[in-house]
């Protein structure tokens, strides 16, 4: 019954979408750091698909605006990978800097914004030309990304300075840099842009700040029962179409939390696999997929009802998760 | 625009925004002046040349630090340094303390146990914050602890008690011990010795190593007639910090049992097979400075500028005794690549660490382990918790 609620809305929206590539199944794309592949999940039946061979310790993962390109920061390669999602060939490389780990494609389609975890720098690159357009530089171990829906503010957040950098996409340079709780993880703009959430994996909390301001607006802390605060570490998180609640990996506790987003109460735990790191959601956000590291497995979560429904095997290390409708 | 208006106030010529920022920074600008002072000791000679002591052990640690702090402090304006002093065996290492204090409130020290306390006793040095990152003895943790000395090497009890609960969860509960002549052997038995009886195991025979013989070459003769009268055990425990007859004992003792402590799995502050918890960024940006690969002094050395670097850019301030309270309050956190954040103790001022539990190609797993709980923080299970300790200057 549940599952062919879910089939009829992922065909509805495949539908809705347009997708390049005909009619087909909506897929959860994840990469397996330790096992460089990326494995494919077919939302529908909730299965693994495909498993396709990547350059070296894959991790962020994304797609172009209309799917036709998904883009892969190989770490290890030291390049980020364009893959034709139809056929899982790699189509070329782009340079990226040394150690990509993290990256955020501009709202222009056309601007990769690549934080380079071992060098302290984010490069810009541009995947029409193939070529990197700007290095800055920010603080140590770079590694969340984020822009502005407008496009005119870009975010790296770096791990051991501690800080969110916020970069003018005009001018390519820093114009401010606020200081959040220890190893900032994740970045994400809500509001429409009005505000920027920052994760810190060893802080335990996540910060969120008026973008017009970078003033900090709030602060949001997390207990889990039975698990001490030392190992509950925000990382990934995601919000829901109407932006009211945000589901927060929190590492090593082996939970997710349900965030309202408008008071900053936790309203929820949910448990997952082990060391769950970034996620994402179906089309119709009914379902969240969470990548568990350690574990080395998905977990699907019931949006609505706030439970995990399935864990799914796939490589070892899974980190990234993108979907493709 | 937006950045341009919200400096508007304070800036004089519109140099744009990135200008805008530095000139609001400027004026909080702080200077962070820390010495590394270590003193020269003579080591016996060992029967094995593999393992050189680095000349830039602890040393290197902290220059990564630095770098570490200078990054953040180049976005708040705050100026950190680092002076190098060296003081040769028979050196005056008192004097050049007081030489770096004159300088600098921030000392982090690599040097023996009476040094330290006599260092951290010198008028120079009441409001300055001293931090041990060499030295593991537990007395210093104890009843010889100073108000201004912190420590960020584990003590001998930390990774006594790390192996311990390793063993006892493998229920590896018989041990035999072999302990070296030297002061540090003896010093990481006896914590061997303390941490049987908390975790409730038994050393049921214990021997010295007194062989002057050169084991290179007659190991395999000598050390399976050396461990026959050692009786039933599960685990064998090797005292010898210096590195001198341990590495002889693995696969020749009459029985054929594991061997822990300073050889065979062994429980350190950090060792290069430590890879999780993004430790492997940490790890290549040491080796790409150093040339060599990190190990637990020079991560000692990193932790204690590193501290001084996080509770400068909290606290906003390089006032000593102000950075010290934070840096015991709840507030203060360090990110040290160990799955968890580390504080300080407020008892007796030992920065609070996982310990890995190592062979020589992997992390075979990190204390505290699972199941052992403690009413404030699992990491307390770990060392002199506060009713065992001694001190009584914090």
């Amino acid at each position: 019954m549940r599952l062919a609620r879910i089939m009829t809305a992922t065909a509805l929206s495949a539908i809705l979408l347009g997708s390049a590539a005909g009619v087909q199944a909506a897929e959860i794309w994840v990469t397996n750091e330790k096992d460089d592949t990326v494995s494919v999940i077919d939302i529908a039946t909730l299965e693994v698909t495909r498993t396709i061979p990547t350059g070296e310790r894959p991790r962020g993962i994304t797609f172009s605006k209309d799917f036709s390109r998904v883009y892969i920061c190989a770490s290890d390669s030291d390049t980020v990978q364009v893959m034709d999602p139809e056929t899982g060939k790699i189509l070329y490389d782009l340079p990226s800097g040394e150690d990509p780990e993290q990256f955020v494609l501009h709202p222009n389609d056309r601007h990769l914004y690549i934080a380079n975890e071992d060098d302290a720098v984010t490069t810009v690159v541009d995947t029409e030309t193939r070529s990197v357009i700007a290095q800055i530089n920010v603080g140590i171990e770079p590694e969340g990304m984020a822009v502005s829906p407008d496009g005119k503010i870009a975010i790296t957040t770096s791990e051991i300075t501690n800080m969110a950098h916020w970069i003018d996409t005009e001018t390519r340079e820093l114009f401010a840099n606020t200081l959040v709780d220890s190893r900032p993880r994740h970045a994400e703009f809500a509001s429409d842009g009005a505000e920027l959430w920052v994760s810190s994996e060893i802080g335990g909390t996540i910060t969120v700040f008026d973008t017009a301001t970078q003033a900090e607006k709030g602060k949001i802390s997390f207990e889990v029962k039975g698990v001490h605060p030392d190992r509950v570490q925000p990382v990934g998180f995601e919000f829901t179409d109407d932006e009211k609640t945000v589901f927060v990996a929190l590492g090593p506790s082996n939970h997710v939390a349900v965030v309202n987003a408008e008071t900053l109460e936790v309203e929820d735990y949910i448990l997952v696999g082990r060391r769950v790191w970034h996620m994402a959601f179906s089309p119709d956000k009914s379902l969240l997929f969470t990548t568990n590291g350690v574990s080395g497995d998905v977990t699907v979560i019931d949006v609505a009802k706030r439970t995990a429904i399935k864990s799914i095997k796939v490589g070892r290390f899974p980190w990234g998760a993108a979907l493709r409708p | 625009m937006r950045c341009l208006s919200r400096f508007a106030g304070r800036l004089l010529l519109g140099l744009g925004c990135l200008t805008s920022v530095v000139s609001e920074i400027s004026a909080a600008e702080i200077a962070v002046p820390m010495v590394y002072l270590k003193q020269e000791v003579e080591l016996p000679p060992t029967l094995s040349n593999l393992d050189p002591v680095p000349d830039d052990l602890g040393r290197t640690g902290a220059e990564l630090g630095l770098k570490d702090n200078l990054t953040t402090g180049g976005f708040l304006g705050h100026k950190y340094s680092l002076d190098v002093i060296t003081v040769p065996v028979d050196g005056d290492v008192l004097a050049a303390a007081r030489t770096a204090l004159q300088t600098s409130p921030f000392l982090i020290l690599d040097a023996p146990a009476s040094a330290l306390t006599a260092i951290a006793d010198l008028p120079e040095a009441q409001s300055a914050l001293l931090f041990n990152a060499g030295r593991a003895d537990n007395a210093l943790r104890g009843g010889e602890c100073r108000a201004n000395l912190f420590h960020t090497l584990p003590s001998y009890q930390m990774r006594a008690d790390a192996l311990m609960q390793f063993a006892r969860s493998k229920r590896w509960d018989t041990l035999a011990l072999i302990s070296g002549t030297h002061e540090t052997d003896q010093a990481f038995a006896d914590a061997l010795r303390k941490s049987a009886v908390k975790f409730g195991m038994e050393i049921e025979a214990e021997k010295a190593w007194v062989f002057d013989a050169d084991m290179r070459r007659n190991a395999a003769q000598e050390v399976p007639l050396f461990t026959q009268d050692l009786g039933e055990y599960d685990l064998l425990l090797i005292a010898d910090e210096l590195h001198d007859f341990g590495r002889y004992v693995a696969y020749n003792t009459w029985l054929a049992r594991p061997v822990a402590g300073s050889e065979g799995l062994r429980p350190l502050a950090w060792a290069p097979v430590v890879e999780q918890w993004g430790a492997a960024q940490l790890q290549s940006r040491f080796e790409k400075k150093a040339k060599r690969s990190m190990r637990s002094r020079d991560y000692a050395a990193w932790a204690a500028v590193r501290t001084i670097g996080e509770a400068v850019t909290r606290a906003k301030t390089s006032d000593p005794q102000t950075l010290r309270s934070f840096i015991l309050s709840d507030a203060f956190e360090l990110a040290g690549f160990k799955g968890r954040p580390l504080s300080f103790r407020t008892w007796n001022g030992q920065l609070r660490q996982p310990i890995a539990l190592v062979t020589e190609r992997a992390l075979a797993t990190q204390a505290p382990l699972e199941g052992y709980l403690h009413q404030r923080n699992e990491l307390d299970t770990l060392g002199l918790d506060e009713p065992e300790s001694a001190c009584s200057a914090f």
